[in-house]
């Protein structure tokens, strides 16, 4: 019977009582409410975000400083100075740069292939490794121009680091005595 | 003693050493597992980095210069010396506290090797160190460092080559042998490092049977960051196998890769004090530096003609205080090419300046920076080499003549260089109707050394080609000859030979039949001579003269008879013996007829 659905009459009926119940019983009333309010969503789950080691990325800068002095070249206001005075710091940072990450770190790039040349990515292409852009619709397998191949460390050698170490300091000062 | 698992290389280098190990179960034949061991060094206050490559460097800090606990270790929380590339970058400013080039003091007959002497211009605070406790520092850190890398496994257990330059007289050789002794490896065999460089080339080339045939003829040059060492190396067949001897090294030439970079930095300096830029001495070295990756860029063709530097300022202030400099390619051709390769003909010979008199205690640096006219004189010195060699034809020419070369040592990372090399050699054998070299290709220039040594330490153990040595000179006693003084001439002094060319580890050479008289209760000190041409000379062998070609002095030896059972002063006669350790050193003692006690004859003996 209460699958059934209730004629006009009936609904007629049903609708008057519901009016005055409704407006003399709180308690129905309640019910009326809950009736009509959407289901509430649960709660979202809080996802947890990894805190960055801090001193990991202050050891990349005080490598980066004392091979390549990389703080004091962002530290300079380049607008005031030549390019060629800028070139022959450039050269300071790029030399030993290139050195401190060589030595911090194995890369790789992540496509072997041909920057430039037309590739295919599987079905199961890691998204994490290469990103698509530019008309991206469809299924993949997709095609398209390699235009940057990435870079994956494949090892890192990060100094071990000793008791008491204040990676704060990422360029002690320097005293002549 | 366990049985050992690895056989282990140590290149115990002048400005860098490195450890190399091959896993012995793992290694059967010619198939060999190697690698090179990552050394943990300080890299920074409180940062501990591994590194291929130890730089050679000690520095010895102040109580007040670094936080507690900063230089830790990881198998030391408070090492009393700082080694490796921080020690070597702190001294760039304090030099007055870094110990560099050990390795040239050790065999610097003219200093005693275990007083405190380094560094030379330290100041009086500086608890200044000897040259054998700055070897045996480098060699306890590799040890240490590999000990706590392998948990259960101990260095000192295993099969264990520690390499020296070919050059090195029988003292220096000793010293090397006691700095491992202190370093905690008794049981270390020392070996030659041309013969290392060739042993890696031999474990790299899997077809090295079929590029070499009985009466080659190789040449090893090995230029380092500081010691230039040459060896030349027989093919020889034996019962149908190949077989390798050594029969000659050159001298010592204490002249590398870090002068040729030094002087290049000393000519752009120049230049760069002409337009009124003044350098420090630190830039001085990042000029240096910049210097050697522009001679590797310009010698291997990878930059055209002129090779841009910058040397950074002390300061904050790098975009207006970088000082701009070019290594030009000519600057490059006068001063590395005509410097240290200038083409000369094969009869040129290194030239002997006389220094001033008031020469600083310092080390005996190669007069001649040619190293061409080293090699020149040395083929010409060792003519007669393989006359006694079957399969080799009798000296023709004017010089001994290589069939191939072997290339070692950092200073060949430019290109350039070996072609040089190479191309004047051809021009020498050309003109003596010589067939053109081989060069025997694919070094590994920065870690041959160490793998080789490695390589020998596993081919020792059992199968492979060993290459045969023995000592690369004979050795001789100075006697003085009984006549009446006369004031102002030295009494005539005769060379005894004690032991002959060519006498291999765990040999005794017959003892020379003269009787010598020895003091009791005092120490007597002989001359004591090497000849790397005399192969001929036997124990016993009496030399009333000499040229300098032939007989060279050697530091002093010193022999001291307790005077137990014998009153002072009294004169006991002895012969003296002389043998070669299986480890490789040699051993000189005096015994005494009357009793036959043996008494151990020092090597190392300031001569003053």
């Amino acid at each position: 019977m209460s699958a059934s659905r209730p004629s006009f009459f009936v609904r007629f009926s049903l609708a008057f009582a519901a009016f005055f119940r409704t407006l003399f019983d709180a308690d129905f009333a309640a019910g009326v409410r809950d009736l009509r309010l959407p289901a509430p969503e649960p709660e979202p789950e809080p996802v947890p975000l990894r805190e960055a080691d801090a001193d990991a990325a202050m050891q990349l800068l005080a490598a980066l400083q004392r091979k390549g002095r990389f703080l004091d070249f962002l530290g300079e206001d380049v607008s005031s100075f030549s390019d060629a005075d800028i070139g022959a710091a450039a050269r300071v940072v790029h030399d030993g740069a290139k050195l401190a990450v060589a030595e911090l770190f194995d890369l790789v790039p992540i496509r072997s292939e041909e920057e430039g040349s037309e590739i295919e990515l599987e079905a199961d292409y890691d998204a994490h490794a290469v990103r698509i852009v530019g008309d991206v619709r469809g299924q993949p397998p997709f095609r398209g121009t390699l235009s940057h191949a990435g870079w994956r460390v494949a090892a890192a050698h990060l100094p071990k680091l000793a008791e008491g170490h204040d990676a704060r300091v990422v360029a002690p000062a320097e005293v002549e005595l | 003693m366990s049985s050992p698992s690895y056989a282990i290389g140590v290149d115990l280098g002048t400005t860098h050493s490195a450890l190399s190990e091959i896993e012995l179960d793992l290694s059967e034949g010619e198939e060999v597992a190697q690698q090179m061991f990552s050394v943990p060094q300080s890299v920074a206050p409180f940062q501990v980095e591994a590194r291929a490559l130890l730089p050679s460097f000690a520095y010895i800090p102040h109580e007040r210069e670094f936080p507690a606990g900063s230089l830790a270790l990881p198998w030391n929380a408070n090492p009393p010396l700082l080694l490796g590339g921080l020690a070597r970058d702190l001294g760039a400013k304090t030099p007055t506290r870094l110990v560099s080039s050990a390795k040239s003091w050790l065999c610097h007959p003219k200093v005693d090797r275990r007083a405190p002497i380094l560094p030379v211009d330290a100041s009086e605070d500086v608890a200044r160190i000897s040259p054998l406790e700055a070897s045996a520092a480098y060699l306890a850190h590799l040890g240490q460092a590999w000990d706590a890398a392998h948990p259960g496994t101990k260095l000192s257990d295993q099969e264990l080559v520690i390499t020296v330059p070919a050059s090195f007289d029988p003292a220096a050789r000793e010293l090397t042998a006691q700095a491992a002794v202190l370093a905690g490896m008794p049981g270390a065999t020392l070996l030659e490092e041309p013969q290392a460089a060739l042993y890696a080339w031999i474990a790299r080339t899997p077809d090295f049977r079929s590029q070499l045939t009985p009466g080659d003829l190789i040449l090893v040059v090995d230029v380092g960051g500081g010691t230039t060492d040459l060896s030349l190396i027989a093919v020889l067949e034996e019962e149908g196998r190949l077989a390798l001897s050594r029969v000659a090294v050159g001298e010592h030439i204490l002249l590398g890769g870090d002068n040729m970079d030094l002087a290049l930095a000393h000519a752009v300096g120049a230049e760069l004090r002409a337009e009124g830029k003044m350098l420090d001495p630190w830039q001085l070295r990042a000029l240096a530096h910049g210097c050697r990756a522009g001679k590797e860029a310009l010698l291997s063709g990878a930059a055209e003609s002129d090779y841009p530097l910058a040397i950074p300022s002390r300061g904050r202030h790098l975009i207006g205080g970088t000082l701009r400099a070019t290594l030009r390619r000519q600057l490059l051709d006068r001063v590395i090419f005509d410097g240290f390769f200038p083409v000369v003909p094969v009869d040129s010979r290194p030239r002997h300046q006389e220094r001033g008199a008031l020469t600083e205690l310092g080390l005996p640096y190669a007069r001649d920076a040619a190293i061409t006219r080293h090699v020149a004189a040395f083929l010409h010195r060792q003519l007669d080499a393989t006359a006694e060699l079957p399969g080799f034809e009798s000296a023709r020419g004017t010089f001994l003549h290589p069939t191939a070369v072997l290339f070692n040592g950092g200073v060949f990372k430019a290109p350039g260089l070996m072609d040089r090399l190479r191309d004047l050699l051809d021009t020498w054998l050309e003109a003596d109707g010589a067939p053109p070299l081989r060069v025997l290709e694919g070094a590994d220039l920065d870690h041959a050394v160490a793998r080789g040594a490695a390589y020998y330490g596993y081919v020792k153990r059992g199968g492979g080609v060993r290459i045969r040595g023995g000592t690369a000179q004979a050795y001789y006693v100075g006697v003085e000859q009984a006549m009446p003084a006369i004031p102002g001439v030295d009494p005539p002094v005769r060379a005894l030979c004690v032991a002959p060319f060519g006498l291999e580890e765990g040999m005794t050479a017959d003892e020379p039949p003269q009787q010598l008289g020895l003091v009791v209760g005092e120490s007597v000190r002989f001359r004591f001579f090497g000849s790397s041409v005399r192969r001929e000379d036997v124990s016993g062998s009496v030399l009333e003269r000499w040229t300098d070609e032939e007989l060279s002095e050697l530091g002093a030896i010193e022999a001291t008879l307790p005077a137990d059972g014998a009153s002072p002063g009294d004169v006991v006669p002895v012969r003296l013996s002389a043998r070669v350790t299986e480890l490789g050193v040699l051993e000189l003692s005096a015994i005494s007829l009357e009793g036959e006690r043996r008494y151990t004859i020092e090597l190392d003996v300031r001569s003053d």
